[in-house]
């Protein structure tokens, strides 16, 4: 964990309202791990406040990456950085994806900004089995890989619309590949909207195919001091809460209550 | 000229300068220690204890307003048992006060929460929080009725064997009212102020932001009403006062001093930068020494009315 005022290297607009940016840390390149996230200030000052959390979208040398999307007071404010600014960051933290192992074809699920931890993911697993998919809402919202300078990645994109690639949603794309797979795969990571993880976690588990989610949440400190992400935990598990910033943000999906969450 | 002296006392408790971290804004203490040093505090005060360990609210627990955050973490915490077996040794070692924040939703709770600390080495002070509800008074908050809060205070004050500081709920009609009821119930110091109730809504779904409905207001936002607060109580009671609300920086923090708080907490400002509290420090520090004052207990109490 590194805080440090970091000096912006890029910040430009790769889809709708979608930007990707880099910053300089080398301590915190050399730290990171995919899954994990980083807090940053979107400007000095009491407005906003709080900072935002975001996951590391990949690094390249002494530059962490991330992709983000404009939702908000914030993500505008930090969408208007140049390069040559500079930004306060706390990073790497929380807890990022486990390896797969050598075992059966990885199987990677991303709906809209979900893609960005699965990035980072993909491009450490390097694997040629593994399948990466994600999905959009409409084609204007694609993430072009090629215009984030990362080659070597393609992955299956599914528009809600059917304006790219297959006309549904991502689910769609992973049932097929499950339906049509030789061997059952040894592990499917999925990051995206509440409602399409919930989705991928019960296909998961209905195949009892072991699956890794990462959540987003609201919070304050990202170090487990404001207890502010909870999470509800799975019936049974002695604690009812796990924290997003701390035991997550990945976790196994059987360890989490999707009736609640 | 030399390094200004930072030593403030509250009370009977000696603390090598008054910057604190407030309670349930910095953990058990150890969450930030990779990149701040919490010996260098004048003290830490850890997230509120409870007899018996607590979950805490369902979520969205926290939500962002207008230069300041709503939070209804619901005072989840790990309980009397694992924070002494688990969290205080750690907190043992550190070269700074360790002041244990405790409550209770019964009076016996928190006489058994006191009780549970007493005789452990490491602890300063215990700091009471009021600002929960009673169950056993309709889930009415403690420290909003002078008497309630009172009996809190000598039930507290009746089990332990360390100083005690009671800390104020700003949600009362006259907070002055209250510090001068656990004033004469026998409270060593006093700290305040504890969060504003508020809430927030989402306009597209019609509900509360928050699952609790409401929660509770810090940072800058409620800075003007604390020190107007803290500047009241101080002049109410002979107790020292700790002041908090909203402090972002070292000037914040003087403001505090100057109204006659014998120390700070720095609370939501952790979460914004979690060094805060330690820039805090640095500022007042220097503040003196550009005016060649000598002592940060010049400051303390030195409003001009």
């Amino acid at each position: 964990m590194i805080e440090a005022s970091t000096e912006v290297v890029f910040n430009k607009r790769v889809a709708r309202n979608t930007f990707f940016m880099g910053f300089r840390s080398a301590p915190m390149a050399n730290e990171s791990k995919p899954g994990q996230f980083v807090m940053m200030q979107v400007r000095s000052g009491i407005d906003p406040l709080l900072r935002r959390p975001f996951s590391i979208c990949g690094v390249n040398g002494d530059v962490l990456l991330v992709l983000y999307r404009v939702v908000g007071h914030g993500t505008a404010i930090l969408s208007e950085k140049k390069p040559g600014d500079f930004v306060q960051v706390l990073g790497p933290l929380g807890k990022g994806f486990s390896p797969p192992g050598a075992a059966v074809q990885p199987i990677l699920v991303a709906g809209g900004m979900g893609v960005a931890p699965l990035i980072f993911l993909s491009l450490t697993l390097a694997r040629k089995d593994q399948k990466f998919l994600v999905g959009y809402g409409i084609s204007p919202e694609v993430v072009p890989l090629d215009q984030l300078g990362i080659r070597g990645l393609s992955p299956d994109i599914a528009t809600e619309d059917g304006s790219q690639g297959h006309h549904g949603r991502v689910t769609e794309l992973l049932e097929s590949v499950l339906s049509t797979a030789k061997e059952k795969p040894s592990a499917i990571f999925t990051c995206g909207p509440l409602p399409m993880l919930r989705a991928v976690a019960q296909i998961a588990l209905g195949q009892n195919i072991p699956c890794q989610v990462s959540l987003e949440s609201n919070m304050a400190c990202g170090v487990g001091a404001c207890q502010g992400c909870a999470v509800k935990k799975a019936p049974g598990l002695i604690k009812p809460y796990a924290h997003v910033c701390q035991d997550g943000p990945v976790f196994d999906a059987k360890t989490l209550d999707w009736e609640v969450i | 000229m030399n390094k200004p002296d930072l030593a403030v006392q509250v009370g009977t408790l000696s603390l090598k300068n008054p910057v604190l971290t407030a309670s349930g804004t910095f953990g058990y203490g150890q969450e930030f220690a990779p990149i701040m040093d919490p010996s260098l505090l004048g003290g830490v005060v850890v997230k509120g204890i409870s007899l018996n360990p607590m979950g805490g609210n369902p979520p969205p627990r926290i939500v962002e307003t207008p230069c300041g955050m709503l939070n209804a973490i619901g005072l989840a915490n790990v309980g009397l048992e694992v924070f002494l077996s688990e969290k205080l040794p750690w907190l043992q070692d550190l070269n700074t006060c360790v002041i244990v924040n405790i409550y209770g939703h019964t009076l016996d709770e928190y006489g058994a929460v006191a009780a549970g600390l007493k005789g452990v080495s490491g602890i300063a002070a215990l700091e009471v929080n009021i600002s929960c509800p009673n169950v056993e008074q309709g889930g009415m908050a403690f420290g909003t009725d002078p008497a309630v809060a009172a009996q809190v205070t000598e039930r507290v004050l009746q089990e332990t064997d360390k100083p005690v500081i009671v800390k104020l709920s700003p949600n009362v009609t006259d907070i002055r009212v209250i510090a001068r009821a656990v004033e004469h119930a026998g409270a060593h110091a006093l700290s305040l102020i504890n969060t504003l109730t508020g809430m927030t809504i989402d306009i597209e779904k019609r509900t509360s932001k928050l699952a609790n409905g409401s929660g509770g207001l810090s940072g800058p936002a409620i800075r003007p009403v604390a020190l107007h607060m803290v500047h009241q109580v101080v002049r109410a009671v002979n107790i020292p006062v700790i002041g908090m609300g909203g402090i972002m920086e070292a000037r914040d923090a003087l403001e505090f001093l100057m109204a006659g708080a014998q120390a700070v907490q720095v609370g939501t400002a952790n979460f914004a930068n979690p060094r805060a509290s330690l820039d805090i420090l640095e500022g007042i520090e220097q503040f003196l020494k550009d005016r060649g004052i000598h002592s940060v207990r010049e400051i303390i109490g030195s409003l001009k009315s």
